[in-house]
């Protein structure tokens, strides 16, 4: 399949797919540590998932199987919308099944199922600074991170137990990565942090905005910050799926009138369908 | 029984379709052409180069009309075009000194070689809506036609410098930063600060201007000299050896002339704010100028706390692009981190209750 | 004293421009000792304060601390002695505190920096600190900004005891504070210091308090050292006419 003429492959030319590379490299090279890097300008707004559609696009290869999803679904308008750029622009196969797809570029959700080596999951990043709504400083949180000082994290979980009695933070929740570098694992729910720890597969995180890459290389670990006696514990809604009756997947409100009627369902549409077809197979 | 929501391509597909037919309007009238934008709203024009860093005017003035007269769009059009433009090289610096002039004002001295120019300005209108304008078809009358200027004009800030009463700029040899190709990291240097500032929003930097002159942080400002008009752009391919002339663009250039007060080691002297933007715009020369001035606080020794003095602050948050991007991002889907947040709230909510 | 001295500096030397903040200082200080820096403002003492604790750097000298070199280690180790052995008290609270952060959490912020992470434990100890500095526990959760100045300071104190640091700097603790605040906190500082063994550089123009607290005395002025010796000893027998000067100021007020 011929993409788009008058775009380079996946519409970086070459000389910048290598600078997003190189930077892509020194990441994993060091685990949880954000890489500056020359974010182009890109034909999606910034915040809507510059950062990783360029890192998808440095790593894209023609026989690449893509999967884009936006709140664990691949049917949102800008999962649709980054898709049909890469369509466009690169012309690979795209699939909305994870256990086929070999790069999964995901908004704000880890899929369900349990990745493998041969994949990389990329994730699109607004905010790749874990202290910035502490210290909005730039200059003052490259210190921090080059020295180690993570002290105003830990105040601030402190101080979330001493006010409301248990860490009030439920998405972006920090982690500990290589047992070195406190690392944003992006909007994703706390209840997906555990996924991170050890994954087989590769994860690439990119923010186009704000000009940062970095990375957790295959079966690294990642640790959600917490208190010993306070440990993490990864909130869900205590429902089962109204569609496949899952109880151990993060789970979409819906509301179904303006009485206060709301059901619940997968936010992984893939997994979820993959469960109902299970189910009917066995009926 | 509940069915999952289906037809998000479809839904794109029909929002681009209505878009189309919004942007032409009633089809009963003409249709705006890019030539039309770019000869009769060139300010408009000029405006979507500057903030898209891109000096096309054709091309500007065909993302104004895609743009249906969205700016901030028009910029973001030029900007995603001109990621995709092979580069080659850098031009020799502009010489400013020789520019063809169209307008050309001091405040400082009430005569000068090369005198004061007023050009084609709204400065000296009467804001009265002209309704000979709702009608098209009446040709203006021509202008009327002067000699045209032979002395030189030299630059203000040229002749007091030459006097010892202003700072020339420190030359500096080193290949300048390039804000395309590499992140901002801060302190950054003046070339950096210059190069954000260039492609900064019109309004941020207007309003921070403004802020100057209301005391937060300001220095006295006056306009030396503001310039606009066309500039040769020169490039010294490396096969050749020697320059050569590749066209003309027209920008403004605005030098405004601060006090310095002096320090142990330095006697007083004015110093320079700087702006620089692509065809006529003044209002942002002034501004990049103003604000220029104050982001230079520290490098002269003087207090740092008003807004438009925090480099972090006015450069993080000068490129509209990057701004609309992210304040627009909120209409995306958030409800996964909002379902995080409700069960959160619903626990404490419960924990509290239990405790009662 | 046969034991070598905690904190050593030689020939240090700052000048802004042509005025020399300092002017060829020596000192040491020895664990367990409280010495004083005295001098009217403009004297260089907050400028030695800030050149031996890292904060500055002087144009010369040499600044040593158990045999580590102060002025030639990186950053990172500054901030790791700062965070450890060493103790800052600002004069002003509020450059020492998290003023948005609890009482608590900012007692607790220097354990959880070395690795503290069972809450419960990080809450015990900040409360037994708010005890050791008078402060009822019951406001571990309030925020400074809600404490009087004399509070704000005693929880400055606390927060930078908490890690049992072998030196602390004072830049005049008790600067801002109402005569009656200022003596309760001086009698607190007397108590901690002993209790701890701590060894405290304090600069202050008070000769009171540096009466009360100091084992040893340096006079300042125009960036040298003009006398220094036990406390009593240059309170009561002053050699140098400045030092003369500022005591018998001291006692006409």
């Amino acid at each position: 399949m011929t993409h788009h003429t008058g775009y380079n492959f996946a519409y970086l030319d070459e000389s910048t797919k290598r600078m997003i590379r190189r930077a892509i490299l020194k990441a994993v090279a060091i685990p949880g540590h954000q890489v500056p890097f020359g974010s182009r300008e890109m034909p999606l707004p910034y915040g809507w998932g510059t950062g990783g559609i360029q890192v998808t696009a440095a790593v894209l290869g023609p026989t690449d199987v893509l999967k884009v999803i936006d709140q664990g679904a691949d049917d949102t308008t800008n999962a649709v919308s980054i898709r049909a750029f890469f369509h466009r622009v690169a012309g690979v196969a795209t699939t909305e099944r994870t256990a086929e797809a070999t790069i999964i570029q995901t908004r704000h959700r880890i899929p369900e199922r349990l990745l493998t080596e041969r994949q990389i999951l990329v994730y699109q990043v607004p905010i790749p600074e874990p202290l910035g709504k502490l210290e909005p400083r730039i200059a003052e949180t490259r210190r921090m991170h080059a020295l180690a000082d993570y002290g105003l994290m830990h105040v601030k979980l402190y101080e979330d137990i001493a006010r409301f009695g248990h860490i009030a933070t439920s998405y972006a929740y920090p982690v500990m990565v290589n047992a070195r570098y406190l690392m944003s694992p992006s909007p994703i729910p706390a209840f997906d942090n555990p996924k991170m720890d050890q994954m087989p597969a590769l994860q690439l995180f990119g923010a186009g905005r704000e000009k940062r890459i970095y990375a957790v290389p295959p079966y690294t670990s990642v640790r959600s910050l917490d208190f010993d006696d306070h440990p993490f514990r990864p909130i869900r809604a205590p429902h089962a799926c109204e569609l496949c009756g899952s109880r151990d997947t993060y789970l979409d409100e819906v509301l179904i009138d303006d009485v206060g009627g709301r059901i619940f369902v997968c936010s992984d549409t893939d997994h979820c369908s993959e469960r109902q077809a299970m189910k009917e197979a066995a009926e | 029984m509940y069915v999952a929501t289906k037809g998000g391509e479809r839904a794109i597909g029909a929002a681009h379709a209505w878009l189309d037919a919004a942007r032409r309007g009633d089809t009963a009238l003409a249709e705006v052409t890019a030539a039309q934008v770019e000869a009769q709203l060139g300010l408009a024009v000029d405006r979507v180069m500057a903030e898209g860093s891109c000096h096309d005017r054709g091309l500007a003035a065909l993302a104004v009309k895609q743009s249906r007269g969205d700016l901030i769009e028009a910029a973001f059009l030029l900007r995603a075009y001109r990621t995709t433009l092979p580069r080659f090289g850098a031009s020799l610096p502009l010489d400013t000194n020789a520019m063809l002039l169209k307008r050309r004002v001091s405040a400082t001295y009430k005569d000068l070689p090369g005198g004061q120019v007023l050009g084609p300005t709204f400065d000296y209108t009467h804001r009265l809506l002209d309704f000979r304008l709702a009608a098209a078809g009446l040709a203006p009358e021509p202008p009327p036609e002067a000699e045209p200027a032979t002395d030189a004009t030299p630059r203000v800030t040229e002749m007091l410098a030459r006097e010892g009463l202003m700072q020339r700029e420190a030359g500096d040899d080193r290949e300048p930063g390039d804000l395309t190709r590499e992140p901002l990291a801060f302190p950054a240097d003046r070339a950096l600060r210059l190069q954000a500032l260039a492609r900064g929003d019109e309004g941020f930097l207007l309003s921070l201007g403004y802020s100057t002159q209301r005391g937060y942080g300001g220095n006295h400002p006056f306009v030396g000299e503001i310039r606009m008009g066309e500039v040769t752009v020169e490039f010294e391919p490396a096969e050749l050896g020697f320059a050569i002339e590749l066209g003309e663009i027209g920008i403004t250039e605005c030098q405004m002339v601060n006090q310095f007060k002096g320090s142990r080691t330095e006697p007083p002297q004015f110093t320079r704010g700087y702006g620089l933007v692509f065809g006529h715009g003044e209002r942002k020369a002034m501004s990049m100028a103003l604000v220029d001035r104050a982001l230079r606080a520290a490098e002269l020794g003087e207090a740092c706390d008003a807004p438009a003095q925090q480099q972090e602050f006015v450069l993080s948050h000068c490129d509209n692009v990057e701004a609309t991007g992210f304040v627009e991002h909120l209409k995306l889907p958030h409800y996964v981190d909002f379902q995080s947040e409700l069960e959160n709230v619903r626990t404490m909510r419960a924990n509290v209750e239990a405790v009662k | 004293m046969s034991m070598p001295p905690l904190l050593s500096a030689r020939d240090l030397e700052l000048r802004f421009g042509r005025v020399a903040a300092l002017d060829g200082v020596d000192l040491d200080i020895w664990p367990g000792e409280v010495v004083a820096i005295v001098g009217e403002s403009g004297s260089g003492k907050t400028t030695l304060l800030r050149v031996l604790s890292g904060l500055m750097r002087p144009d010369s000298g040499s600044v040593d601390y158990r045999g580590q070199d102060v002025l030639g280690m990186g950053e990172a180790a500054r901030r790791r002695l700062m965070r450890t052995e060493w103790g800052f008290v600002h004069q002003n609270p509020r450059d020492g505190l998290r003023m948005a952060v609890s009482a608590g959490g900012n007692i607790g912020e220097r354990l959880m920096a070395i690795g503290a992470r069972h809450y419960g434990n990080i809450r015990a100890e900040a409360a037994n600190w708010l005890g050791r500095v008078e402060i009822d526990a019951a406001r571990m959760d309030d925020v400074p900004a809600k404490f009087s100045g004399g509070m704000q300071q005693r929880l400055q104190i606390a927060r930078t005891l908490v890690t049992q640091p072998k030196l602390v700097f004072m830049d005049e603790p008790t600067g801002g504070l109402d005569v009656s605040v200022q003596a309760r906190l001086l009698d607190l500082i007397r108590a901690l210091v002993a209790d701890l063994g701590l060894a405290v550089l304090i600069v202050t123009h008070d000769i009171a308090a540096a009466r009360l607290l100091a084992h040893r005395m340096l006079v300042m002025r125009e960036g040298c050292v003009v006398e220094q010796g036990l406390t009593d000893r240059v309170l009561d027998d002053p050699q140098h006419p400045y030092t003369q000067l500022l005591v018998s100021s001291v006692l006409a007020a």
